[in-house]
């Protein structure tokens, strides 16, 4: 395969693994860092009525549930508390509605509940709803005279339909003129007045609605819904404080309902009481990045890594940074060019280092190694064939490590007794190694081989163990696949190792003392040839021909 | 220059052509050598049987043990010869290589004078056997054959053990060649990571210019104090010769030839490198990308051997 190609593949197994992980972290909120926290709201609806013992219907309007139809948030989580009613999510143009239905209920009075886990959502995408005109209110003579002079003067101060409907409200606010009073009459609470607004825009054919909601962010209790003026300009809504005609939503606004139908409807209650409460909280970024994914799409939370139960979730977490582990162990013998006893050796050894601590991890790998070495050499005299050797030195490390565990649990260190997720294979193949390398090159190369292994496996510890990496890895596991194209370019590596500048440090110097007294009278030949050493020599026939 | 300026060391480097591990795995190992003729080298049965079918000189064989239970039956078979050589037929490195070079009473006497029981030769061997020196682990034989009996123009420059002649051929050509000298470190074996010292030859003549030990350069052996530089290799052609055809026949497009020159039979092909290492350069002082590149920029490779060793005569010399 030629370079290009394999740069070409590696960029694009890279592109991919990032994308994942930028839509992720973007899109789906996934926290980078770990231990972040996010807030979370409560919010709970009462409804209380009372009931006349013959069949009832209730209706509550609720907050739409579509991923990206609320401007700042997001529910997660919704639960009802319908006390023997039956339960019915209606879902129309207007709004989203729970309808709670019950042959016969007399109690008195009746609460029913719902409930809704909120995080924040930036992904806000405005649904394609055909705007409807809201219904012409019934106008006297003397009322239509003065909403006409109400509509002349705001034409006249107006550009479009969103500046025409602002100078409308704007009519309806603060100190109003006799016209307002007059039309408005005694419709006086915010309510009635947003629903005249809609009803005088909809003589204009301007199409426009109520929604009602509440800012989330305040930590007041008994958040009560306020009604928002919501104007359509063949483009989007447009929404309007009735209070003060000021346009846009406010911050942290949670849209409660969008339906024209009022948000609470008792069938056998004609005044029910709806209250709501806001209970603000902390909780786990990833858990609710994870349930926001279970809401928004179901398919990527079941194929991901958090689908899976807890205990092999943190298996994962191990298990995941075992390439990270071997990747550094790529660039520490490719690049660096470290040798180790076995290629991936000191991988495993970092692995089970993360479960003891460091210091004590390295103090019984060199007491359970040091003590196989010793055993081994015991075994030397009785000439045993290999596999046989092996298998008796594996059941000795078991046996040593059950031993440290047993004596150190004696001694309350209860740190010995983690010595069993120590990797006893590796291990024994350690030793085994070493004892070789003691007979063959003598202590001093064996001694220095395995404190370099053990030095490898330490570095891989500490990168093994980063909290941040270990987060980052698990929560966006597409990140190995960047790994993987790193992997494959510097698989292609060809240049050298630092350690071959070391060992070939001398030769450069020498070759350039060389070189220089040479290069002086006539560098020209030097520079287009290249190869001084190999070019003189044998061109002038310098050296005769051995017989 | 500075040896501690690792900018500066690394741009010589690259000037002289020095190629690394990553490049010779890279570019001529993974490129040049192809995976199904790795067994031809690895294997030193198989590599003595092609060279002996090619006519190319070798050790003669004295007994190749593939089962534990021919270890006992090994004794008889080499009673009648007073030295020879046991080696793991995919050792790697000159591990496990026994040397044996006579016998007191019932015991071996190895190259380093040790003795040894029947106990431990058989041992070794059956370590040997179950894989203990060959790459991967593998369940390997053993070979028992003749044991070289060097040439004494490396009397003075040998210490116990049998110096043997590296030449790296690519495609064919011989490229870089050494001889490397056993010392009192490297406890006989002819490998220079144990000890040994290599020191360069210049292919158009066969004389010895510059020695390596360690990574050091030397002009004396550190045992005997001997000069090991201006040294003739006696029978050089014949050498060259030996190393282009070894390189046919193994199929590698980058392989290293260790010869040994017998004091009567001349020189024997000892093993083939698929891996050579990378030391050659340092005892050439001279880098092997200068060279390969000249092999790679050849229109068309030559057939016959005779006309690839002139070309290396006439283009590879080391000063």
């Amino acid at each position: 395969m030629k370079k290009v190609q394999l740069y070409l593949l590696a960029f694009v197994i890279a592109a991919v693994g990032l994308s994942g992980a930028f839509y992720k972290w973007q899109v789906l909120s996934f926290p980078l860092t770990p231990n972040k926290e996010v807030e979370v709201w409560t919010v709970q609806a009462r409804a209380e009525f009372d009931t006349n013992g013959r069949a009832n219907t209730v209706m509550l309007q609720i907050p739409n549930r579509t991923p990206g139809s609320q401007p700042f948030f997001g529910i997660i989580e919704e639960t009802f508390i319908s006390r023997g009613y039956g339960q019915n999510i209606d879902k129309d143009r207007g709004g989203r509605a729970v309808e709670w239905t019950i042959r016969r209920d007399s109690a008195k009075p009746r609460v029913l509940y719902y409930r809704a886990t909120i995080v924040r959502d930036q992904n806000y995408s405005e649904g394609s709803t055909i705007p409807r005109v809201a219904a012409r209110p019934e106008l006297d003579e003397p009322e239509q005279a003065a909403l006409n002079t109400i509509f002349e003067t705001v034409k006249s101060e107006s550009a479009d339909i969103a500046s025409f409907a602002r100078a409308f409200v704007r009519r309806f606010t603060g100190d109003m003129d006799d016209d307002a009073r007059l039309l408005l009459g005694a419709a006086d609470s915010a309510e009635d007045r947003a629903k005249f607004v809609i009803g005088a825009l909809g003589i204009r054919n301007i199409p426009a609605r109520i929604i009602h909601g509440f800012v989330l962010g305040d930590p007041s209790s008994g958040a009560t819904l306020k009604p928002y003026v919501q104007v359509h300009n063949e483009e989007k809504w447009i929404t309007l404080d009735i209070e003060t005609a000021a346009v846009g939503l406010p911050e942290d606004f949670l849209v409660w309902s969008t339906s024209e139908r009022p948000t609470l409807e008792v069938g056998s209650d004609k005044r029910p009481m709806l209250e709501f409460s806001v209970q603000r909280n902390l909780s786990d970024a990833i858990a609710m990045a994870k349930r926001r994914t279970e809401v928004r799409d179901e398919a990527l939370i079941r194929y991901s890594l958090l689908s899976l139960p807890l205990d092999k979730q943190a298996l994962y977490q191990i298990l995941l940074m075992v390439p990270v582990g071997a990747f550094v162990m790529l660039i520490l013998r490719n690049i660096i060019g470290l040798k180790s006893f076995g290629t991936f050796m000191p991988v495993l050894v970092a692995l089970a280092f993360a479960h003891t601590d460091l210091l004590s991890g390295v103090l019984l790998f060199t007491l359970v190694v040091t003590l196989g070495l010793l055993a081994r050499f015991v075994m030397e005299k009785l000439k045993l064939l290999l596999v046989p050797r092996l298998t008796a030195v594996l059941i000795l490390v078991i046996l040593l490590m059950c031993m440290v565990s047993v004596v150190s649990h004696q001694l309350n260190l209860e740190v010995g007794l983690s010595i069993a997720l120590f990797p006893m294979v590796i291990m024994t193949m350690t030793i085994e190694r070493l004892s070789i390398a003691w007979d063959e090159r003598g202590p001093t190369y064996a001694i220095k081989q395995g404190v370099g292994s053990l030095i490898v496996a330490i570095l891989c510890y500490f990168v093994m163990a980063w909290p941040a990496l270990k987060h980052l890895i698990f929560v966006f596991p597409e990140l190995l696949l960047v790994l993987f194209a790193m992997t494959l370019l510097l698989g292609r590596y060809s240049g050298y190792r630092l350690t071959e500048l070391f060992r070939f440090g001398p030769l450069a110097v020498d070759t350039a003392i060389r070189a220089a007294p040479i290069a002086a009278p006539n560098a020209a030949p030097i520079a287009s040839g290249g190869a001084p050493a190999d070019s003189g020599p044998s061109a002038s026939g310098a050296h005769k021909e051995s017989p | 220059m500075n040896r501690w300026n690792l900018w500066a060391v690394a741009k010589q480097l690259s000037a002289i052509g020095l190629v690394g591990l990553n490049r010779r795995n890279a570019e001529y190992v993974l490129t040049h050598n192809q995976r199904k003729y790795y067994p031809r080298v690895d294997d030193k049965l198989i590599t003595k049987n092609m060279a002996i079918a090619q006519g190319l000189p070798v050790p003669e064989l004295y007994a190749v043990i593939r089962e534990e239970h021919e270890i006992d039956e090994l004794h008889a078979k080499i009673k009648t010869r007073e030295t020879f050589v046991v080696k793991p037929a995919h050792g790697s490195g000159g591990d496990g290589i026994l040397v044996i070079t006579g016998r007191k009473g019932n015991r071996y006497r190895r190259s380093n004078g040790q003795l040894m029981t029947h106990d431990e030769f058989n041992h070794h061997i059956s370590n040997a056997l179950s894989g203990l020196y060959s790459l991967g682990g593998q369940a390997d034989h053993v070979l028992v054959e003749y044991c070289v009996q060097f040439d004494p123009i490396f009397d003075h420059v040998s210490f116990r053990g049998v110096p043997d002649v590296r030449i790296i051929t690519f495609k064919g050509y011989p490229v870089m060649s050494m001889i490397r000298l056993p010392t009192r470190m490297s406890d006989g074996k002819a490998n220079l990571h144990q000890g040994a010292i290599g020191v360069g030859i210049d292919i158009p003549t066969g004389i010895t210019c510059r020695g390596v030990f360690g990574n050091e350069l030397v002009k004396e052996h550190p045992d005997t104090e001997h000069s090991i530089i201006d040294l003739q290799i006696p029978r050089w052609d014949e050498l060259l010769m030996i190393a282009a055809k070894s390189s046919d026949l193994s199929g590698l497009g980058y392989v290293g030839v260790d010869i040994v020159l017998d004091r009567d039979l001349g020189p024997m092909i000892l093993e083939l490198n698929a891996r050579p290492g990378l030391a050659i350069q340092i005892a050439n002082g001279q880098g092997l990308a200068l060279r390969l590149r000249k092999i790679d920029a050849l229109a068309s490779l030559a057939k016959d051997p005779l006309e690839r060793i002139a070309f290396s005569k006439a283009n590879f010399a080391t000063v």
